[in-house]
């Protein structure tokens, strides 16, 4: 029998986050054109790469329609450029896409059927709403009834309640978030991750996430309206929660768009591969993956399954807590990330340690693959071993991967 | 002479085909077998003679349009006759779309009521005359019985009115609407004086519109109102809708709604038979399951049962007070007054002071005001009924009245003295009636002149809302008193349940154990909010700690003082229930005595609930909420059921009915369940199965949910829960 292959990390980057709306610098670009930018910077930075040998472009995109549908990453594939013969599929696993994009190559790189894959996602917000794609469980009555559907904005709130994080405390957390990410800019921490998007006439459209604000305090944040009360009250879904965590009197209501990630355009990608194909191609490898996982929790509270799925990811390499140098929690909201670190009895210090998606925003289908490449450049900044990154995921599921440095 | 069918049709001079439903084996038309094979044979025949008719005009022989569902049909399908019944549907509704698909005009004369299927029928015909008469109402009520309207009604009304106009004006209350509500919704086209008129009106519609031929949905792009789920303004709410439903169930298990709500959706996404068939589907399993039954038998066998005089002596005549003296001007007085002067009585109201007697009559001022600006009634009726109530403080104006309803404080001596004065005022032969809730009738009745004719005449709070009332006959009553308290019951308009006297009789008895058990579950260790969740998503209307401090916490601990002391002073033993304890730190030890104390389970702020009392969880541990909730929610169904089977083994409850439409009308016994006493009928296993699933909890929560006997046995043997008719 012969053994597994190793899979690797060759290269991992990203596209600025502009803000997603019609005043964000790339409301003018289409998704398709922030993957090829992508997929030109990776054929750039590895100039050794016979584009031949790769076998798949695999990306996540949550709303895969309008401009962003049928199958964006075959379509991607062909306008870049890419061989006949490199085929692309589009997947979706919510809030995860872009890290299950990695992980799906990963599976396919050490199954031994596949060399080489690029791997991350993109998600054109302001273009292609959230909720663009319907959907079989809120769309559905019959579904959402019975499971106790509720908008992840009321999970996060519920979360908040249960644990007893008050305003102050994800306020906190994200003038925090931010603070940090704005130091990472400034110390240029992700220079060598981000690549500019550029127009057809090679002029530089965005170079910086837009989302960021530096300045943020706790006190201007307290003065914003809370996002969920209202639709939690009277859109029912507050009554559907609180029938199921039946010892709540009530929801409190702290989230707001100040401590929730940011709605932003984006794209990453990663190049995955085999020791084998890395070497024919003269690639160097970055990292190693060293475990994948999905688990799931309570679809209703929706937001708790990071825990579950780092657990499963550590157990299945047989790893603990200890082993991990940083942790990456996509802060769809902040206590979201403060229930994961609760959950896993770890630090802030060694947590989303350049910010998050409070501050940078949260292109749906891209993010898993931005944070898994923010963590490689981090860990290979400060010269540790390995890193652990999670999301939590719609329908209650949350995803892990380990990396190492190798 | 061919024997009579369900449905005929005739052309008339002008060519219109003239349809009548017509069910010669009953005063109203249903849908029956014979109306199905008919109905067949006519709209066959109409197809076949396209040619030779200019359209058709749908009407009835009957008082009322057409009734609507066969539900002794519907109640008798069992879980195994889906496929049975979604065949039946479906023939019926191809029937109905046949007829608006056929090529020529149909309008519809709705000479009475229409309702379920009836309306159904009228929706598939391309024009519809109402009639703007006292009493005739349009809608689809089938959701108040568990059902949907599977003849097509979901479909069309989805596709005429839009999801949520169709979704909350129609369809998920079942709501009745009088002719001009239901023209405004255009459940009607147009209305007409009479049933003449509004066969004329079908008639000319017909003649002057040969080219309208078909519905709105099956012509080119026909748009359903407010669109689809694939219209953003309707994708942005429909998530809320099923929350929303939930919220408004309390997360009872009522599946009729939540299946219009479906139907409803995945309806409006595909054509017109696909949705017809999905509808019927969702039919199909509200039909075949036991809430629908449960609710059927409550709410439609039972209810006509009583309304129909099965509790009411059949000897004595129809009878009607024309002036009625209320002593006791309090809360429960002052609704009383009001609720008969709308009757159209004369109404003493004699407190003792003229002051507290206006305070009374004030009540009904506010109500009065009340109903004039929301458009229920006139100034004119308004005055009229306020005229008819006179305040007072002198027996002496109780000169003439047939029937005296005594609601003052709840004290024997006080109760016989009033009795004792108005005695020397009221006519020789009229009616005596206590509407005491707590004390025994024969023990009342002792201190008047005419134990025969004294009578309990149980209202309950807030009397001008709640629609039952309790009569308790005593040892002496005899039957002329109970009919004219039946027929006065019926006279407001409330409905009549009788019982035998008894300490609580009934209700109060029943509800009693229903809060003690809640209460028990805080000496458990369970958290409060819990609990309240247990009590609503078992389908209670108010939570049961809630509930507990709007009746206070002293009334029933006084009540359980007094029950105590009778069973010793009967030789008896005394056994406390693990709720008394906590009742008694609440009183003794934290002054929580409910809410007109403004502190109870709760806390008040200016009499408004704020929010469940800290000291709950803080000083008596209920913190615990690792548990099931469907049994806690079990836990209080099971021991009012088994209360109730208690009464009827004492003789305190004669008929089913009287138990179950009395729990769920008097005392918020959850409507899905049909009863105290259907529920355990409709238990899964039945009796047998309710009486296994008691014994377990008597295993872990003790004596009190010993099963008696009776239904013991009668579960054994495969019979029904119990004796009572």
């Amino acid at each position: 029998m012969s053994e597994i292959p190793e899979a690797y990390i060759y290269d991992a980057i990203r596209t600025p986050r502009g803000r997603g709306k019609a005043s964000g610098s790339l409301h003018e670009v289409k998704p398709i054109s922030l993957v090829t930018g992508l997929i030109d910077a990776i054929r750039e930075r590895n100039p050794e790469l016979d584009t031949n040998t790769i076998d798949d472009v695999v990306l996540g995109v949550v709303s895969p329609v309008g401009d962003q549908g049928g199958d964006i990453a075959k379509t991607a594939a062909i306008a870049a450029g890419l061989p006949d013969t490199v085929a692309g599929v589009q997947l979706n696993r919510f809030c995860a896409s872009g890290l299950e994009a990695v992980n799906t190559a990963t599976q396919k790189v050490r199954s031994g059927m596949e060399e080489l894959v690029l791997a991350g996602g993109v998600e054109g917000m302001s273009r292609v709403p959230m909720g663009s794609d319907g959907g079989a469980w809120a769309m559905d009555p019959d579904t959402a009834y019975e499971t106790g559907f509720v908008p992840q904005g009321i999970g996060a709130d519920l979360i908040a309640t249960l644990e007893g994080y008050s305003r102050e405390d994800v306020d906190t957390f994200a003038v925090e978030s931010q603070t940090r990410a704005a130091k990472a800019w400034a110390d240029g921490r992700f220079a060598n991750s981000i690549i500019p998007v550029k127009d057809r006439n090679g002029l530089t459209v965005l170079d910086r996430d837009e989302h960021i604000r530096a300045g943020a305090t706790v006190e201007a944040l307290g003065g914003l309206k809370p996002s969920f009360e209202m639709m939690g009250r009277d859109g029912g879904f507050d009554a559907v929660a609180l029938q199921k965590y039946h010892w709540v009197e009530k929801i409190d209501h702290v989230h707001h768009a100040g401590n929730s990630s940011g709605i932003v355009d984006g794209a990453a990608l990663t190049l995955i591969g085999t020791e084998a194909a890395g070497t024919a191609n003269g690639l160097i490898p970055r990292a190693r993956i060293v475990a994948t996982a999905l688990s799931g929790a309570d679809p209703t509270i929706m937001l708790t399954g990071p825990a579950p799925a780092a657990r499963k990811a550590l157990a299945k390499a047989g790893l603990s807590v200890e082993d991990i140098d940083l942790f990456e929690i996509n802060e769809a909201f902040a206590a979201v990330a403060l229930r994961f670190m609760k959950d896993m009895g770890i630090s802030h210090e060694i947590t989303n340690v350049n910010g998050g998606a409070i501050a940078m925003g949260h292109p749906l289908g891209a993010t898993g693959a931005m944070i898994l490449g923010t963590l490689i450049d981090e860990l290979e900044r400060r010269d540790l071993r390995r890193g652990l990154a999670t999301l939590c995921v719609g329908g209650g599921m949350g995803i892990a991967t380990i990396v190492e440095r190798v | 002479m061919t024997e009579q069918k369900a449905v005929r049709w005739e052309k008339d001079a002008d060519g219109i085909a003239v349809v009548t439903l017509d069910d010669p084996a009953s005063s109203a038309n249903t849908m029956n077998d014979a109306y199905r094979e008919a109905m067949r044979e006519v709209v066959d025949d109409l197809e076949k003679n396209k040619d030779d008719i200019v359209g058709v005009v749908v009407t009835s022989a009957k008082k009322t349009f057409f009734a609507g569902g066969n539900l002794e049909q519907l109640s008798a399908a069992g879980p195994d006759d889906a496929g049975r019944i979604v065949e039946l549907v479906t023939e019926v509704k191809a029937q109905l779309r046949k007829l608006e698909t056929f090529g020529r005009p149909v309008a519809s004369a709705l000479v009475g009521t229409a309702l379920g299927g009836g309306l159904e029928i009228a929706l598939a015909t391309h024009h519809r005359v109402g009639v703007d008469a006292k009493g005739v109402v349009y809608g689809l009520p089938e959701v108040s019985l568990g059902l949907l309207p599977g003849g097509g009604g979901v479909t069309r009304v989805t596709r005429m009115l839009g999801i949520a106009n169709g979704f909350m004006n129609v369809l998920a209350q079942g709501q009745r609407h009088k002719p001009a509500k239901a023209l405004e919704l255009g459940l009607v086209d147009e209305l007409a004086a009479t049933r003449e008129e509004a066969f004329d009106k079908a008639r000319a519609w017909v003649l002057a519109n040969p080219e309208h031929t078909t519905q709105p949905w099956d012509r080119p792009k026909y748009r359903i109102p407010g669109g689809t789920p694939s219209s953003p303004s309707l994708a942005a709410i429909l998530p809320a809708f099923p929350a929303n439903l939930r919220k408004t169930l309390k997360g009872a298990p009522m599946p009729a709604p939540r299946n219009i709500l479906a139907a409803a959706v995945e309806g409006a996404q595909v054509d017109f038979d696909t949705a017809s068939k999905i509808e019927g589907r969702y039919f199909a399993e509200l039909v075949t399951g036991q809430v629908s039954k449960n609710m059927t038998k409550a709410f439609f066998f039972d209810l006509n049962a009583i309304n129909g005089g099965k509790s009411r002596p059949d000897g004595p005549a129809k009878w009607q007070p024309t002036k009625v003296a209320v002593l006791g001007a309090g809360m429960m007085g002052a609704g009383i007054a009001y609720v008969c002067s709308l009757a159209g009585w004369e109404v003493v109201l004699k407190d003792v002071s003229r002051e507290a007697a206006d305070k009374g009559k004030a009540y009904s001022e506010g109500l009065v005001a009340k109903g004039v600006q929301r458009g229920k009634t006139t100034q004119e009726k308004g005055d009229a009924l306020l005229g008819r109530i006179t305040p007072t403080d002198d027996y002496a104006d109780l000169e003439g009245c047939d029937v005296v309803i005594e609601a003052v404080f709840e004290s024997v001596e006080l109760k016989q003295e009033v009795f004792r004065e108005a005695a020397k005022h009221i006519k020789p032969d009229a009616l005596l009636c206590s509407n005491t809730s707590t004390l025994p009738i024969t023990e009342l009745a002792k201190g008047v002149d005419r134990p025969d004719d004294f009578i309990g005449l149980h209202f309950f709070s807030p009397v001008d809302k709640m629609p039952l009332v309790e009569i308790i006959k005593g040892e002496r009553t005899n039957d002329e008193a109970l009919a004219k308290a039946f027929d006065l019951t019926l006279g407001i308009r409330k409905t009549p349940i009788v019982v035998n006297d008894s300490r609580g009789f009934f209700t109060s008895r029943v509800i009693g154990t229903f809060i003690n058990e809640g209460v028990a579950m805080i000496a458990e260790g369970i958290d409060p909010q819990t609990i309240e969740q247990a009590s609503s998503q078992a389908g209670y209307p108010a939570p049961v700690l809630q509930l507990m401090d709007e009746l206070t916490l002293t009334l029933p601990r006084k009540i359980r003082e007094e029950t105590r002391k009778g069973v010793e002073a009967a030789g008896g033993t005394w056994t406390p229930h693990p709720s008394d304890p906590v009742i008694d730190r609440l009183v003794d030890e934290f002054d929580r005595k409910g809410k007109s104390s403004g502190a109870g389970f709760y806390e008040y702020e200016n009499g408004k609930r704020t929010r469940l009392w800290p000291g709950l969880r803080e000083q008596f541990g209920a913190t615990n909420h690792d548990v099931d909730l469907h049994e806690l929610s079990e836990r209080m169904l099971f021991i009012e059921s088994i209360e109730t089977v208690r009464c009827v083994d004492e003789g305190v409850l004669t008929t089913v009915a009287d138990a179950n439409i009395g729990s769920i009308f008097g005392i918020g016994f959850p409507a899905w369940t049909g009863g105290v006493l259907q529920y355990i009928e409709g238990y899964p296993g039945g009796p047998a199965g309710f009486v296994a699933r008691a014994d377990e909890l008597k295993a872990t929560y003790g004596e009190r949910f010993e099963v008696p006997q009776s239904l013991r046995d009668r579960a054994a043997k495969g019979e029904s829960a119990t004796a009572a008719a």
